[in-house]
C-alpha cells in the first residue's frame, strides 16, 4: 500500500506545483547554504593542512607571547637556541607593513617579511630569478630585498627587477632576488610579500621584533628532547618565567588549524541551518492550508476505509517528498555556490559525503518533524464533519 | 435466516454544551441479506444520524448495532475504518469523487485501502465500471463526466469491494428527474441480483422503489402498518 498513498502524495504535490515549489524554496536555500559552507569550510581546510603538511617535519615553532615579545628575542639568544643538541638552524621570523616606491611605480600597503638565509636553503622556498638571502647580508645587514612574483611584475612589468633600486619605507634597497610563484592559500603564499634580512626588517624598517623563530633539527632526532632543550634555553633568557613562550610541532599546529576551522565551519552551518528551520515551519504551514483544503477528501478516504495511520502516513510522506526533494536540488545548488567560491578564493573544491548524508538527514527529519502537525490533524479529523465540509 | 443489520434499542445522543440531546431514541431496525430497504424521514428527523451509524461513521451510546455478524460497539477508528472498508459501500448525494483522480482511479481507492494487488485491482475496478455501463469512460475525470455519469462511477466504488450493503444518502438528489430514474433502475439491477441496498431520502418517490419503507421521525423508526407510520406520512405531506 506504501506505494500507492507515495504516488498520491507524489499526485497531490505536483498538482499544486507553484505553492510546492515556492514552498520547497526555503529548503532549497537552507540545505544550499549548509552545504556550501562545509564544502568550503572543508577545502579551506584541506588547503591550509596541505601547505603546513608540505613544510615537511623536523621542525619546532616558538612564539614569544606576554611581555617579553616586545624586546624579542636578541640575536645573541638566537645564536644561543642554535647550540641546543640537534638542532641544524634556527631560522627568525619579523615581519611589517609599508609602501615601497620603483620603477615609478609606487604601491601602499606590501607585507614585508624579516627572513634569514636558513628560510631559502631548507624550506624549499625558491627563488626563481637573481639569488636568495646570504648569511653575509644577515650579518653586515644589507639592504637586499626579494620580491613576491606577482609584486614584482606588477612593479616592474616584463622588466628584469635584479639589481634595481627599490625605496621601502623611506630606506633604498637593491632587488636581488624575485620568488618564484607560489599557489599557496596563504601561510607560503609570498606573491605580493617583500622579504628583506629579519634583522634589518627588526630595525630599518620597525618592523616586530624576533617573537616566531623556526628551528630545524636532523632527521630521526628525538623530537621531546630538542623541546626540552629549547625550553631549558629560553625559561633561562626569560629570568625563569616559561609561561612567555610556546613550542609547537608541526602535528600541533595542524591539529590546532584544523580545530579553529572546524569549529567555524560548524558554527557557520548552524547558522545555515536556522534557514533549514524557517523552511521547516514553511512546509508545516502549507501542510496545515493543504489540510484544511482537502478535509472533504480526507473524510471521504476514511469513509472508504482509510484508516488515520494511513492518513497521517499519507501526509507525512507529502511533506517529507517536498523536503527531500528540496534537499536534493539544495545540495545541487550548494555544491555550484562551493564549486565558486573555491574558484573566487583560491582552494581546492572537495567533495565529500559527510554534507551530502548530513544535508539527506536534515531534510527528511525536517520533514517528519514539521510534517507531524499537519498529518496528526488529519488523521484525527472526523469523517462525518470532514465529508460535510465544502 | 439472522439479519444482515441488527439495531436492537440503538439511541444516539449529542452534548450540545452542557445539554444532552437525542437524536435517535430506541431504534430497531433488522435487514436481511438481498433487501431493498428505504428509509424515508423529513430533514432533521435522525436520518443521518442512523445512516452514519450503520455506515460505521459513528457507533450508538446506548443499544446493539450488529453488522454481518460484527458488533460495532466503542471499537478504534482503525477498526470501524476496516469494516467499513470491508462490509459498507457509501454513495453520497454529491458524488463525492476526488477531481484530480480518474474515474478508474477513484473506484480503484477502497481496493488500495483493504491491500488488493495491482493486478486484483485492475480487474475488479473495470468490472465494476462495466456493470453500470461506464467502463468507456475510465480514464475520464469527474469534470469531464455528467452528473449521472459521476453518480454511476461512485456507485462502481461502491460495490467494488463486494460490501455486505451499499448505503445511499439521497442518492438522485442532485440529479435531474431522468437520470434519478436511470440510477434508481441501476439499484433495482444490483438488488435483483442479490445485493443489499438501504437508500436514505426525504422523497417519497424515490422511496417507492424500494421494496419495504420505514419512516423515521423525532428520533425514532416505524415500520408500515405501525400507527405512527401513517402519522410521520401525513406530517410530511403536511410539510
Amino acid at each position: 500500500m506504501l506505494r500507492e498513498i507515495l504516488a498520491m502524495s507524489l499526485a497531490s504535490i505536483f498538482s499544486n506545483r507553484v505553492r510546492s515549489g515556492l514552498t520547497v524554496l526555503g529548503i532549497i536555500i537552507g540545505v544550499a547554504s549548509i552545504i556550501a559552507l562545509m564544502l568550503i569550510g572543508r577545502g579551506a581546510t584541506d588547503s591550509i593542512q596541505g601547505e603546513l603538511a608540505g613544510l615537511g617535519g623536523n621542525r619546532l615553532s616558538i612564539t614569544i607571547t606576554g611581555t617579553p615579545q616586545k624586546a624579542g628575542l636578541t640575536e645573541e639568544n638566537l645564536r644561543q637556541l642554535g647550540t641546543t643538541p640537534f638542532v641544524t638552524a634556527v631560522s627568525p621570523l619579523t615581519s611589517a607593513r609599508g609602501y615601497v616606491f620603483a620603477n615609478e611605480n609606487k604601491k601602499e600597503n606590501v607585507r614585508i617579511f624579516g627572513r634569514s638565509n636558513h628560510f631559502f636553503a631548507i624550506d624549499g622556498n625558491a627563488v626563481a630569478q637573481g639569488r636568495a638571502l646570504h648569511p653575509l647580508d644577515v650579518g653586515n645587514r644589507h639592504h637586499v630585498a626579494i620580491l613576491g612574483a606577482s609584486l614584482a611584475t606588477e612593479l616592474y612589468a616584463n622588466r628584469s627587477p635584479l639589481g634595481e633600486k627599490i625605496i621601502i619605507r623611506g630606506r633604498e634597497f637593491v632587488i636581488v632576488g624575485v620568488m618564484a610563484a607560489s599557489s599557496g592559500f596563504t601561510l607560503t603564499n609570498f606573491n605580493e610579500a617583500i622579504i628583506v634580512p629579519y634583522n634589518v626588517a627588526e630595525r630599518a624598517l620597525g618592523g616586530s621584533r624576533v617573537n616566531s623563530v623556526e628551528i630545524y633539527f636532523a632527521a630521526g632526532s628525538d623530537v621531546e628532547a630538542v623541546r626540552d632543550g629549547l625550553t631549558a634555553s629560553l625559561t633561562g633568557m626569560f629570568d625563569g618565567r616559561s609561561d612567555v613562550f610556546s613550542i609547537a610541532n608541526q602535528q600541533e599546529i595542524l591539529d590546532m588549524m584544523a580545530t579553529i576551522t572546524n569549529t567555524l565551519t560548524l558554527l557557520l552551518a548552524g547558522i545555515a541551518a536556522i534557514s533549514l528551520l524557517v523552511g521547516g515551519i514553511g512546509i508545516m504551514n502549507m501542510m496545515l492550508v493543504s489540510v484544511t483544503e482537502r478535509t472533504n477528501e480526507i473524510g471521504l478516504r476514511k469513509a472508504l476505509g482509510a484508516e488515520p495511520a494511513v492518513i497521517m502516513v499519507q501526509f507525512l510522506i507529502e511533506a517529507v517528498v517536498l523536503c527531500v526533494l528540496g534537499g536534493a536540488i539544495g545540495i545541487v545548488v550548494g555544491m555550484a555556490l562551493a564549486y565558486l567560491g573555491s574558484l573566487f578564493i583560491g582552494f581546492d573544491f572537495v567533495v565529500t559525503l559527510s554534507p551530502v548524508l548530513l544535508a539527506v538527514g536534515f531534510s527528511v527529519a525536517v520533514g517528519l518533524i514539521f510534517g507531524l502537525v499537519p498529518a496528526r490533524k488529519a488523521s484525527r479529523l472526523n469523517p462525518i464533519d470532514a465529508l460535510r465540509y465544502v | 435466516m439472522a439479519s444482515l443489520i441488527s439495531l436492537v434499542n440503538v439511541g444516539k445522543s449529542y452534548f450540545v454544551g452542557d445539554e444532552e440531546q437525542e437524536v435517535l431514541r430506541q431504534v430497531n431496525l433488522a435487514v436481511r441479506q438481498g433487501e431493498m430497504l428505504a428509509i424515508l424521514g423529513p430533514s432533521g428527523s435522525g436520518k443521518t444520524t442512523l445512516m452514519n451509524i450503520i455506515g460505521c461513521l459513528d457507533v450508538p451510546t446506548r443499544g446493539e448495532y450488529h453488522l454481518d455478524g460484527v458488533l460495532v460497539a466503542n471499537l478504534a477508528e482503525g477498526q470501524l475504518a476496516r469494516i467499513r472498508n470491508k462490509k459498507v459501500g457509501f454513495v453520497f448525494q454529491n458524488f463525492q469523487l476526488l477531481p484530480r483522480l480518474t474515474a478508474f482511479a477513484n473506484v480503484e481507492l477502497p481496493l488500495i485501502y483493504s491491500n488488493f494487488g495491482v493486478a486484483e485491482r485492475q480487474g475488479r475496478v473495470m468490472n465494476a465500471l462495466e456493470a453500470v455501463g461506464i467502463a468507456h469512460k475510465a480514464g475520464s475525470r469527474p469534470n469531464q463526466l455528467s452528473g449521472g455519469q459521476q453518480q454511476r462511477v461512485a456507485i462502481a466504488r461502491a460495490m467494488v469491494t463486494e460490501p455486505a450493503v451499499i448505503l445511499a444518502d439521497e442518492p438522485t438528489g442532485a440529479l435531474d428527474q431522468a437520470t434519478g430514474q436511470q440510477v434508481m433502475e441501476l439499484f433495482k439491477e444490483f438488488n435483483a441480483v442479490g445485493r443489499t441496498i438501504i437508500m436514505i431520502t426525504h422523497d417519497p418517490s424515490v422511496a417507492q422503489h424500494a421494496r419495504r419503507v420505514v419512516r423515521i421521525l423525532d428520533g425514532q423508526v416505524f415500520e408500515e402498518g405501525d400507527d405512527r407510520y401513517a402519522q410521520g406520512n401525513s406530517r410530511h405531506v403536511a410539510r
